[in-house]
């Protein structure tokens, strides 16, 4: 690009390969590094489900986010950067018992979710909603009605939809237990197809 | 609205570029540790870069520091040996060119750093200047004359 430069620049990149595999145990380290100096505001991995592969996020305080690939976890990350905090790393371990749980739910060995979880990303009357979503038993549904109703605003049930359909935590937090009062599956995150499916899990475990 | 990539964007993108300029300045057997300090002291002020910064050069900033500080820690810890004790993954870990890697070790830090910093990290001279302090003219002339130095001791006629 410059003709009076003499010989051509050498390329010593080709000198200092660098491997995956290399890079993969430093990240390791740096993950760990970060976790223990309380660093990592955000740690994050994903897992395959029966719902497609899910995002899972969390703070040191808990399981902060849930998200669905029809989502796009590179924007639900970018996003939890502005909302929350951009020192975020792919860091596996944090979400081991989260992993765990899940995976025991989708085989149906497991009812009730027994993790911490953290709600900052729902204020007011979304986070009393999500709040009562947990009532709902396994296997069970209510209407969105009934979950206004039991937020103290019996009359909000779009709002309560709006709730729900807006959930950080789908899954752990059982929003996919309320339904339209035609018993149809109505608004999902996940989409309907996941919506159904969840609610057929539990019907046949 | 500019909003800031998470982290790990940073890690995944600019990793490999700042193991090789870590490789070329604090030394094959020092690299990690001087990669590792740099990504760990980069988490920890990312939240205060401004949105827009030059990425590249704030991280190659502070690699700079980094592998000056590992380099004088290994030097204190370093003690005399009458043999050199056998290791064979540290030399199969060894740089793929060991020559050239030989060659550049063995130029003068600045020169070495201005080198590493251009051709490794692909950054301005500008860029340059401001981490080893002088001016761009300077430092485009410590890369020239390093690069001077590499084709006098190393077969560079197979670069092209």
């Amino acid at each position: 690009m410059n003709a009076n430069a003499g010989p051509r620049p050498p390329d010593l990149r080709g000198a200092y390969p660098v491997s995956e595999t290399e890079l993969r145990a430093l990240h390791a380290q740096l993950a760990a590094r970060a976790e223990s100096a309380g660093l990592l505001d955000l740690a994050y991995r994903t897992i395959d489900s029966p719902v497609g592969a899910l995002l899972l996020v969390a703070t040191p305080a808990g399981l902060v986010r849930v998200a669905f690939a029809s989502e796009d976890h590179d924007h639900v990350l970018a996003a939890l950067a502005g909302q929350i905090s951009p020192r975020i790393l792919n860091a596996p371990q944090r979400l081991d018992d989260v992993a765990r749980e899940l995976d025991e739910y989708f085989t149906g060995a497991r009812r009730h979710f027994d993790l911490p979880l953290d709600f900052q990303l729902s204020t007011g009357f979304r986070r009393a909603v999500l709040g009562q979503l947990p009532a709902i038993g396994y296997g069970q549904t209510a209407s969105y009605a009934q979950v206004a109703a039991a937020a103290g605003h019996p009359r909000a049930f779009r709002a309560a939809g709006t709730a729900c359909a807006l959930n950080p935590l789908p899954v752990v937090v059982p929003c996919h237990r309320v339904v339209k009062s035609d018993g149809s599956p109505g608004r999902y995150r996940g989409g309907p197809a996941a919506k159904q499916l969840l609610l057929n899990l539990e019907a046949a475990a | 609205m500019i909003t800031k990539p998470p982290f790990e964007t940073l890690v995944t993108q600019h990793g490999p570029m700042v193991l090789r300029v870590c490789r070329a300045t604090a030394g094959w057997a020092d690299a990690d540790d001087a990669w590792s300090e740099t990504f760990l002291a980069a988490l920890r002020a990312y939240p205060d870069l401004p949105a827009g910064a030059n990425v590249e050069a704030w991280l190659v900033t502070i690699a700079h520091r980094k592998a000056i500080d590992v380099t004088r820690a290994a030097a204190r810890r370093a003690v005399p040996v009458a043999e050199l004790p056998e290791n064979p993954a540290a030399a199969q870990a060894g740089p793929a060119d060991l020559d050239l890697h030989a060659a550049l070790a063995a130029l003068p830090r600045k020169q070495r750093e201005a080198v590493a910093y251009h051709y490794l990290a692909g950054l301005p001279y500008r860029e340059i200047a401001a981490i080893l302090g002088g001016t761009a003219e300077a430092a485009r002339r410590a890369a020239a004359d390093g690069i001077a130095k590499l084709r006098h001791s190393y077969p560079l006629g197979e670069f092209r």
